[in-house]
């Protein structure tokens, strides 16, 4: 009988810990939800059954879907470009001679540090129809009121608006990290080129930036997946689901509506999403490797 | 002095990044206006408006929260504590010992930084009943304590170690588990405080998981307290709900201004490597 190597035992004993517990907190739960997703709701009278795809082919007959899916995709490209082209910005003038340099960053900075729902109470007095903030600016300048969280065509937005603040400031770290690596003699170089400033962004920073672009564009995609907290105070998915995202529809069916098979079906959608992403992410790293 | 005169384009590009930094902490800015003025002037902005503490009153006696101030206490501490636990024997198996399968497993391992806890809410729920920890701190916490991400940055930074280093200890007769606490833990001391800052904020703010497996006041967590104490059918006034929320993030607001630095490194650190 071969001999156990110590490295081996070693390395398995010191693994196991945690691989117990992703074995029970991500792996299983993934693999559950698959599993799930093939039965039926049970009921008192009625219980829980093997139907095959029958859950999904109520997914695809339910209009509830397509409409969160649409407004997920809404969300996510809503948020994802604007974020990450104001994140860019944040950290291009927080690391040039900034006057009050410091209190800039602050100020970027600080809504990631605050609980999504506290920006959220902050919010929703700011979006309250007549009284809220929003409303009462918009009368001083001759507008009417509005109610951007009841009315189905503006709360979407007025979400985006929200998560988009939210997560600038987090993506900015990113860039502000990778802009303090660029040697400054490259600038010195460019500017004895003649480069203008312009130039020297298009041609030198942002190619330089790329592996960040990317980090920060896959972590931004997961978050448009997971960032759905402000819902439950804003909107709830309403005005007649105009604001549900994914997330919060897996929510709602397991946990108001008591469909848990549903809920898993959907659950499946967001996890297939998920994975594609990780997919793009390791061949990003992958090239990222070449490069260096 | 010959300072040269700033152009008008600079002028322009100072202003604009001052008047977004002014938007972004405009809403903080507004939520301490409400919340340290009377409810008659919620919307007036008269300097001389007077001052007052009593919607903070206010919100501590309509709900428990120094109850849920101890739960987020207790919550961030036991995942910090499980995390650095978990992490570390991991992040030390992958970075130094070679054995069968270990590259199957780092990679099943990352696959938790896109599968993440919040979506799994679904499975996990029924996993916590199985073992009975529905409505307690150890089930909101469990989750989140094999934390791929935690994984990745130990790995990375015990790699860096010098071998040379290991090989002294290991001489002075420390086995493999002296040599991770008296070697690589020491030296990986930046990235736990980093790793650290990040966990205690993502988790004194997470909401989702903990709202579908707390049911009552002893274990729910500050953000999940103040979503039920701001709902708009509790009837609650702006003033109250914004002395509430600032309650509610003003440990992690302070500590963020008097470490603006370590905050800022420490996401840096936690976000590159």
């Amino acid at each position: 009988m071969p001999r156990l190597k110590p490295a081996t035992l070693y390395g398995w004993l010191l693994f196991a810990p945690a691989g117990v517990m992703l074995t029970l907190f991500a792996f299983t739960p993934t693999v559950a939800t698959f599993w799930q997703s093939l039965f039926s709701r049970g009921t008192a009278r009625r219980p829980s059954r093997f139907v095959g795809l029958d859950n999904y082919e109520a997914m695809l007959a339910d209009p509830v879907f397509w409409r969160v899916a649409g407004n997920s995709l809404w969300y996510a490209l809503g948020t994802i470009p604007t974020s990450m082209a104001i994140a860019l910005g944040m950290a291009l003038w927080v690391n040039s001679k900034l006057p009050a340099r410091t209190l800039v960053r602050m100020a970027y900075f600080t809504p990631t540090v605050l609980p999504m729902i506290a920006a959220a109470n902050i919010w929703l007095f700011f979006y309250s129809p007549d009284i809220g903030l929003l409303d009462q600016v918009g009368r001083g300048l001759g507008l009417g009121g509005h109610n951007w969280l009841g009315d189905p065509s503006t709360a979407l937005g007025a979400i985006i608006v929200v998560t988009v603040w939210k997560e600038a400031g987090f993506f900015m770290i990113f860039y502000l990290a990778a802009l303090q690596t660029i040697p400054p003699d490259l600038k010195d170089a460019a500017a004895i080129e003649g480069a203008g400033r312009w130039t020297w962004f298009r041609r030198v920073v942002f190619p330089l930036l790329m592996p960040t672009t990317l980090f920060v564009l896959v972590n931004a995609m997961i978050n448009s997946v997971k960032l759905i907290d402000h819902l439950f105070i804003l909107t709830k998915g309403g005005p007649n689901n105009a604001s549900k995202l994914l997330l919060y529809y897996v929510y709602e069916s397991a946990f108001s509506f008591f469909d848990q098979p549903y809920a898993a079906t959907l659950t499946v959608v967001i996890l297939l999403t998920l994975g594609l992403l990780a997919v793009i992410q390791v061949r990003g790293l992958d090239r990222r490797i070449h490069y260096r | 002095m010959s300072r040269v005169l700033p152009t008008p384009g600079r002028v322009l590009e100072v202003g604009a990044a001052w008047l977004l930094a002014l938007l972004w902490i405009a809403p903080l800015l507004y939520a301490f206006w409400a919340a340290f003025h009377p409810p008659a002037y919620v919307t007036r902005f008269e300097l001389l408006a007077p001052l007052t503490l009593d919607n903070f009153v206010e919100a501590w006696s309509y709900a428990p929260f120094g109850r849920y101030f101890l739960n987020t206490f207790l919550l961030v501490t036991l995942i910090l504590a499980g995390q650095f636990f978990f992490c570390t024997l991991a992040g030390y198996a992958f970075a130094r010992f070679e054995f069968p399968g270990r590259d199957l497993l780092f990679a099943l391992t990352l696959l938790q930084l896109f599968i993440l806890p919040e979506v799994l809410i679904v499975e996990n729920y029924r996993i916590m009943s199985g073992l009975g920890l529905i409505d307690s701190i150890a089930g909101i916490g469990l989750p989140y304590m094999a934390s791929a991400f935690g994984i990745f940055l130990l790995r990375q930074a015990f790699k860096q170690v010098p071998r040379e280093l290991e090989e002294a200890a290991r001489v002075e007769g420390c086995g493999f588990l002296g040599v991770l606490l008296r070697v690589y833990v020491p030296v990986a001391k930046p990235v736990y405080l980093a790793y650290g800052l990040v966990s205690v904020s993502t988790h004194w703010n997470n909401f989702l998981w903990p709202l579908v497996v707390t049911n009552s006041v002893e274990t729910r967590p500050l953000t999940v307290g103040l979503a039920i104490f701001g709902a708009p059918e509790s009837g609650v006034n702006w003033a109250v709900i914004s002395a509430a929320t600032l309650m509610v993030v003003a440990p992690l607001l302070l500590a963020f201004l008097l470490f603006q630095r370590q905050f800022v490194q420490s996401f840096m650190t936690a976000g590159i490597k």
